[in-house]
């Protein structure tokens, strides 16, 4: 249990654990401040947008050009999963188109 | 549903096997915190060296909607001993809420809707850990040019779609990525942290200017 990152874990787990628990088990009465309560819309698009782009978005470090392979996977993957809805279609479409297009290249 | 979670467990363990995290530590976070979009986002940011607040506050940012599901159920099991209560708390999810919440949206609700959520969370632990198991296993067996990392983003893909239900939250998501984008070398996985903040300051902003029209 040296590893610092140990200590991260526990601090989020136990943050996570007050969040599930503040009107559960704490029974608080507190409400949200409305600004609070309009920001967390934008939570799920900002927070996922930020985390998938540049996982998408790849630059080859010697040359500077974008990972095309990637790139293309993605938008098909996009494409797929706002048509179906469906995270293992959206999983299989990014990885197929990723590695067709790896033997391809 | 089970079968829908299966795969962000596995990304789970996968990701933590990608960027070098021990098994203990990948499956600790699982059985931690137990919550999937923040352990990747938790993984992604120790991958990039950021600092321990920045991890932390961006991990309870993304689960900061448990706050909601939390004083939406907490009045409908107000009754139930600790005992109950406690557990309940850790075992909350996107699907516990989702599901046991629409039995409290009917003129006569159910009895031993306690009974009910713990049927939906229980499950979802169990298969949550294995999943996490399978990946980072998955991930270690299987060869690299496989690009298996690639489940990571394709995963938070699914997740974003959805999410963008309207303009402000097209703006949002707009921002937050191309900042995202261009914030990458940033150290400290302040790219992403910032990026994500001005995208929500972004959609309250377009939110407020389309409702003045």
């Amino acid at each position: 249990m040296t590893d610092p990152v140990w200590l991260i874990i526990l601090v989020i787990g136990a943050g996570t654990f007050f969040w599930r628990g503040a009107f559960l088990v704490f029974g608080g009465h507190l409400t949200l401040p409305t600004v609070v309560r309009r920001g967390l819309n934008y939570v799920p698009p900002a927070a996922f947008a930020a985390l998938v782009l540049p996982g998408l978005v790849q630059f080859d470090g010697a040359t500077g050009s974008v990972d095309e392979a990637r790139l293309l996977a993605g938008l098909v993957a996009g494409l797929v999963a706002w048509r179906s809805r469906s995270t293992l279609w959206t999983l299989a479409a990014g990885m197929g188109v990723l590695w067709l297009l790896r033997a391809l290249l | 549903m089970l079968a829908a979670v299966t795969p962000f467990g596995v990304a789970a363990g996968l990701a933590g096997l990608e960027v070098g995290l021990s098994p203990e530590i990948t499956l600790g976070m699982s059985v931690i915190i137990f919550a999937g979009a923040s352990q990747l986002a938790a993984i992604q940011l120790i991958d990039a060296n950021a600092a321990a607040p920045i991890i932390v506050i961006t991990a309870l940012l993304i689960n900061l909607r448990m706050l909601m599901y939390s004083a939406h159920l907490g009045p409908h099991f107000s009754d139930l001993p600790l005992r109950w209560r406690g557990p309940m708390a850790y075992l909350l999810t996107d699907q516990a809420y989702a599901l046991t919440i629409s039995r409290f949206m009917v003129d006569e609700p159910p009895a031993h809707n306690h009974w009910f959520y713990m049927g939906v969370g229980a499950p979802l632990w169990v298969i949550w850990q294995l999943a996490t198991a399978f990946g980072f296993w998955a991930g270690a067996a299987l060869p690299a040019s496989w690009e298996l990392g690639f489940f990571v983003p394709l995963i938070f893909l699914a997740l974003l779609v959805p999410a963008i239900r309207n303009r402000p939250s097209f703006v949002a998501a707009a921002v937050a990525g191309s900042l995202s984008v261009l914030g990458r070398n940033l150290p400290a996985g302040l790219g992403l942290t910032s990026a994500a903040l001005a995208g929500i300051v972004a959609g309250m902003a377009a939110e407020q200017w389309w409702s003045d029209d």
